[in-house]
């Protein structure tokens, strides 16, 4: 037996701070709201290089063509200008070859237009439908895979640890009012994914040793089987991490929010494997009867 | 689990170098190579225009319901039913008859019925019946109706479209149907869309109609290119159906820029009969509603031959033909969602994208020989072949290879050796109780590849729902991912595990050490 970490005295400890943590996010989400993009919001997005000009510049040129709210910032690299406009009632497909005459004329250098984005109302309330979709028929999914592969137990901690982590990432981007995008919604359901796969080798390992040491509770039991997989979980979230963090300094800004939320996600569904979904199991009341009570069923 | 028959490790090689081997036709010029197969850079990588229109089929509604009336009225009168307060609505008309009952009957006969057809692909017919009271009466289309209108209009329109984005020649475009009311567009290369976007906005319909001098019943009040005020009678004499081709040109006298164009024979016939009647008086060529132009007629035009001299440049010469050629798209599109990339800001996506998976990958190699020793090496060998076959694969599937793509591939780097983590994690435990070195990998393998599975499946799933829901890069770095996954299951219990049994096999017990 390996019990190197007593992880079961902290559970108590971590669940308060989970709680805690979560609650908050899930009142900043709810309050002080995402920062949606053009993707999920509508509205324009040009990316643009141009040396010898400043935001301020570009900001008092824009301002003059009554575009509405309009956002102007440095992007990434030195002369690289991300503008943000947000969408008007009516589509109005002119307003891009406008901003682009209007800049050209009036930076007095030579502007490179990288980038041009527009996504009308309809588009967008779409994506963000089925973005929502997508997260939720990911959980939806998980919860049935789990309840096949182990006890309903299983499938309701699983559950949770996936709640807890998708909320707590979103609540941090709130916090930063970092943007939601497209690419984030990827990042969610990737994080969904990890954090799943770090709890089912937990979960996995749970319930071997419960039918292995029939005589130690479930919290001697999660203890255990921490511990037993803890160098794998720190290795997998290790070359993970090395991986996000290569996307994260080098990938370029277009993928920065993107590798951001996967390695907030990588380090909070670690935790949450061990400090939220094998605690749960405890509330849930298993133990080995649990699964003696379902290969009964199975044999007839 | 460490015993491989000759025919397992046969296949397993086999199949490793037949999908790694379609990796190396990305890296070879396409034109010597038999298997003309590689990966397809998104738009978001070589730079290019992506548009989402919207056909917006209202109007035609109206226009269909309109030319139910003759037919409408038609039946009532050979009918017999006297009708009144007839009105033609937005959608639909609306009129009082005596005997509703006899209308019900003609309205939904199934043979012979000119005013509402039975549609049997939907089993409905193409109108609705919405009696108000015992002799009110409201016609409109049926929710299949209204369906096969839509449909035949999107058809229509992606063909239309399709003519007008061939005939400007931008390389290789993307035209496809997304949905019941979308176009999607995909124009790679392009840098400024807005050509396109203008040539899609007009749905050109051409009609030629004479101009008239008194202000009766039946004329539309429209102002000419030269700012006349002019009549123009509401008779359409010819439409833009009946032209077969338009081309730029030159005007002979002024020198200034036209569109010539030609007719087809009944066209032609048409339009050598309306010169001749009305020779000295003034012919209107409207588009869109807008005159482009109000020449006189001199003499008879038998031949179907003519010149629109507008007031225009020849850039707008040239954009008219185009889309006099290409024909009227049967309703308005709009642009609803619409992504450019510039080819620079592509090439500098390429290299971010490879430098992060070159140091990304490098970083894990040596994580893994770090703490694996030899084994480390198995792992970065199967990591490789992973790799390998990766982009072999989607080099079969000819992929899209979007940013978001690239860093699936990172990902899968990152995870990838999970599995192989797992399994040596496994097996040290294993050795721990274990005496045989050999049982104990054995067993690690056996214990470990339930686990392995679930946690791969899981990932799978999030990546299968990804790919379902989500669009464009995002659906790139789906594909990634998923077949990430297969590859590393196929790396880590095939490959990985032949070369530790060739390892486990091949030393005395005592060497091991993991």
């Amino acid at each position: 037996m390996n019990n190197k970490f007593n992880f079961s005295s902290k559970f108590r400890f971590a669940n308060i701070f989970s709680l805690i943590v979560f609650s908050t996010s899930f009142l900043l989400i709810l309050f002080k709201g995402l920062n949606y993009g053009i993707d999920f919001k509508g509205g324009t997005l040009i990316e643009l290089r141009s040396y010898n000009t400043d935001a301020t510049s570009i900001r008092s040129i824009l301002s003059k063509m009554d575009l509405g709210d309009v956002n102007v910032k440095k992007f990434g690299k030195e002369g690289d200008y991300l503008i943000k406009v947000e969408q008007k009632e009516k589509n109005d497909n002119q307003i891009i070859p406008q901003i682009k005459k209007t800049l050209s004329d009036n930076l007095n250098t030579e502007v490179n237009f990288r980038r041009v984005e527009n996504v009308g109302p309809k588009v967008s309330s779409e994506l963000l439908k089925s973005g929502i979709i997508a997260i939720s028929l990911s959980l939806a999914a998980m919860l049935f895979y789990i309840w096949i592969r182990f006890e309903w137990q299983f499938s309701v901690g699983s559950i949770i640890a996936l709640f807890h982590d998708i909320v707590i990432t979103l609540g941090i981007f709130s916090v930063l009012s970092l943007e939601i995008n497209l690419s984030i919604i990827a990042a969610v359901l990737t994080i969904v994914g990890y954090s799943m796969n770090d709890t089912v080798v937990i979960y996995d390992r749970i319930r071997e040793n419960l039918n292995k040491y029939n005589k130690l509770n479930i919290s001697e039991i999660a203890n255990l089987s921490i511990n037993d997989t803890l160098a794998r979980t720190i290795i997998t979230s290790i070359t993970t991490l090395l991986a996000l963090l290569s996307i994260f300094i080098l990938g370029g800004e277009i993928l920065r929010g993107f590798s951001f939320a996967m390695i907030l996600g990588v380090v909070i569904g670690t935790y949450s494997s061990i400090f939220v979904a094998s605690p749960i199991l405890k509330f849930l009341k298993v133990s080995y009867k649990t699964l003696e009570k379902k290969e009964e069923k199975i044999v007839p | 689990m460490l015993n491989f028959s000759k025919i397992n490790i046969f296949l397993i090689y086999v199949i490793f170098v037949f999908i790694s081997s379609f990796s190396i036709l990305n890296f070879q010029s396409q034109t010597d190579s038999l298997i003309k197969k590689k990966v397809n850079l998104g738009l978001d990588l070589q730079g290019g225009s992506y548009l989402l229109l919207e056909i917006n089929s209202d109007p035609l509604v109206k226009e269909k319901i309109q030319s139910k009336v003759i037919t409408l009225k038609k039946l009532l009168k050979k009918n017999n039913l006297s009708f009144s307060n007839f009105k033609i609505n937005e959608k639909n008309l609306s009129f009082s008859v005596d005997d509703i009952e006899k209308f019900k009957l003609l309205f939904f006969a199934r043979t012979d019925n000119l005013l509402n057809p039975y549609i049997n692909n939907y089993n409905s017919f193409e109108l609705d019946l919405n009696i108000l009271n015992d002799k009110d009466i409201k016609v409109s289309f049926s929710k299949y109706g209204l369906l096969t209108i839509n449909n035949s209009a999107l058809k229509q329109s992606i063909e239309i479209v399709r003519r007008r984005i061939d005939d400007v020649g931008t390389k290789e475009p993307t035209i496809l149907q997304r949905g019941d009311k979308r176009i999607l567009v995909e124009l790679p290369g392009l840098k400024d869309p807005e050509r396109i976007k203008e040539l899609l906005g007009k749905t050109a319909k051409l009609n030629f109609r004479l101009v008239s001098e008194n202000e009766e019943f039946g004329v539309d009040k429209l102002v000419s290119e030269t700012g006349e005020k002019l009549n123009i009678s509401k008779r359409i004499i010819l439409s833009g159906e009946n032209l077969v081709d338009s081309q730029p040109s030159f005007n002979n006298q002024s020198n200034k820029p036209a569109v010539t164009f030609t007719l087809d024979r009944v066209g032609a016939q048409k339009f050598g009969r309306v010169t001749t009647d009305n020779v000295g008086k003034r012919l209107a060529i409207i588009l869109d509603g807008k005159i482009i132009s109000a020449p006189s007629i001199n003499e008879a035009i038998p031949s179907g031959n003519g010149i629109i001299s507008g007031n225009f440049s020849f850039q707008e010469a040239t954009d008219l033909a185009l889309l006099l050629r290409s024909g009227a798209l049967p309703t308005p599109l709009s642009v609803v969602e619409e992504r450019t990339v510039g080819p620079d800001l592509g090439e500098d996506s390429i290299k971010s994208g490879i430098r992060s998976l070159i140091v990304g990958f490098v970083l894990v190699i040596l994580f893994m020989l770090y703490k694996y020793k030899i084994f480390g090496l198995i792992a970065n060998t199967a990591l490789i072949g992973n790799l390998l076959m990766l982009i072999g694969i989607l080099t079969i599937l000819e992929a899209t290879l979007t940013l978001p793509g690239i860093a699936g591939i990172i990902l899968t780097v990152g995870m990838a050796v999970d599995a192989n983590v797992l399994i040596f994690e496994r097996i040290k435990e294993e050795l721990k109780t274990e005496k045989s070195i050999i049982h104990a990998f054995d067993i690690g393998y056996s214990k470990a590849k339930i686990t392995v599975l679930d946690a791969n499946i899981t990932t799978l799933i999030a990546a299968v729902i990804l790919f379902v829901f989500g669009s464009g890069p995002v659906k790139g770095f789906a594909i990634t991912l998923g077949i990430g996954i297969i590859t590393t299951l196929f790396t880590a219990y095939f490959l990985a595990r032949h070369l530790t049994s060739l390892v486990v096999l091949n030393t005395k017990n005592k060497e091991i050490k993991l």
